[in-house]
């Protein structure tokens, strides 16, 4: 018995510290919505966090999605093809990136690109005491730092999403086409009589636009609540990237979960 | 950076963005998702479906026309209720009769229409009366077999 006491003691603390960070998250959150008016007095600073956000993660989204749409159309046609349907290839590329694969890894690579570097830009503002500085100007940081990264990074992830699962199309498209020779009408209208609109597309949409707000609050969150010591900003930078993909793969079965019953 | 150039190639991005959606939403989705506005739904009473799924194609002479929507049991004659929603382009006949087939040997089940001769037309809500029921593999089987011991036996 007096083993045991301190090792569930030390569980008992870690579960506890867990659902209190998890409380202080939703806090932030409903902070962050109180203060979000300024994103519509002031564009200019949603605009220009957009484009670190969003403009500048273009290049590793459409060179990824491009790959991960070529490797998908080379794997599947390889065991389609066992079975003598090689022309269902453009189908099985476009049903995973629609439904599963463009919203995961889009997410995943947009925490590790986009979000780390807000947890950092925010943790190091907070250890160097730029935000009390803006606090002593009577500028709420909040407002001014916080919200609009957070809107910045909720509006591009969904963008990028769309735009990684057309290149990964794309990729499919090259490599099925140009390189096997699966015939390209048929690449094509099997896509069409497979995806859906409402049961796929939107979906997926939905799906993004969930893990934006999980991946953009994860690093906002981490940032503003930051050790301010250059140790702690890098261990919340670690902490959002590790945070983001479990929180987004999670999140994925059960969103999954809801939406594809029976299908 | 200048603030010409920010609102470029932010605009930029969007604007990419918007026709990634548009594309996926136009080129790699089917647009058979059918419009209310403009279809009607008929009822067809079937003894054995089979394999009939929900949002199965309902085809006529082999072209797409429709979808089957809802599939339920009915309570009092033990038959399966099937909900059609067909485009309203197209029109058959009162008389008209729907069959569930097989497209392929191992391929997805699908409703089949054919019109009759009637000159009144099928409206939202009516029943189609001359339906044949899924040929069922089992069933199939069930009576080869017991068709070759008889005639075995004789």
């Amino acid at each position: 018995m007096k083993a045991i006491t301190p090792a569930l003691t030390l569980i008992g603390r870690k579960a506890n510290d867990a659902i209190i960070r998890l409380g202080a998250m939703v806090q932030f959150l409903l902070t962050i919505i109180r203060a979000s008016a300024i994103c519509l007095r002031r564009p200019s600073l949603l605009i220009r966090e957009m484009y670190f956000i969003g403009v500048l993660s273009l290049v590793i989204i459409l060179v990824s999605g491009l790959f991960v749409g070529m490797v998908l159309g080379l794997q599947m046609y390889t065991t389609l093809e066992r079975f003598g349907s090689g022309e269902g290839v453009g189908m099985v590329v476009a049903l995973s990136l629609v439904r599963e694969l463009g919203p995961v890894l889009t997410a995943i690579l947009f925490a590790s690109r986009a979000g780390s570097a807000v947890t950092a830009e925010i943790g190091l503002m907070k250890a160097t005491e730029q935000l009390n500085a803006l606090e002593m100007m009577a500028i709420q940081p909040m407002a001014r730092v916080v919200v609009p990264r957070f809107w910045a990074g909720v509006f591009s992830l969904p963008l990028l999403t769309a735009i990684f699962n057309v290149a990964g199309i794309f990729g499919g498209y090259l490599v099925a086409v140009n390189l096997i020779g699966v015939d390209q009408g048929a690449f094509w209208s099997q896509m069409q009589d497979a995806v859906d609109f409402r049961q796929d597309i939107v979906n997926g949409f939905i799906k993004s636009v969930a893990f934006s707000v999980v991946v953009m609050l994860i690093s906002v969150f981490e940032g503003y609540s930051a050790v301010p010591t250059a140790e702690g900003v890098s261990r919340a930078t670690t902490r959002t990237v590790v945070a983001s993909a479990m929180a987004v793969l999670g999140l994925d079965f059960i969103l999954t979960a809801f939406m594809f019953q029976g299908f | 950076m200048n603030r010409t150039l920010l609102d470029f190639w932010v605009g930029l991005f969007v604007a990419l963005g918007v026709v990634a959606i548009v594309f996926l939403a136009l080129r790699v989705a089917n647009q058979s998702t059918l419009n209310q506005a403009n279809t009607y739904v008929v009822t067809a009473y079937f003894h054995n479906i089979g394999g009939l799924k929900v949002r199965a194609p309902v085809k006529s002479a082999g072209v797409t026309i429709g979808r089957v929507t809802s599939i339920d049991l009915d309570g009092t004659t033990y038959q399966a209720k099937v909900l059609l929603v067909i485009d309203d382009v197209y029109h058959f006949s009162t008389d008209a009769s729907a069959g569930i087939f097989t497209s392929g040997v191992l391929g997805e089940q699908y409703v089949n229409l054919e019109t009759g001769g009637e000159d009144e037309m099928l409206k939202q809500g009516d029943t189609i009366s001359f339906t044949s029921s899924a040929l069922v593999l089992e069933n199939l089987i069930g009576k080869i077999v017991t068709g070759m011991s008889a005639s075995g036996a004789k």
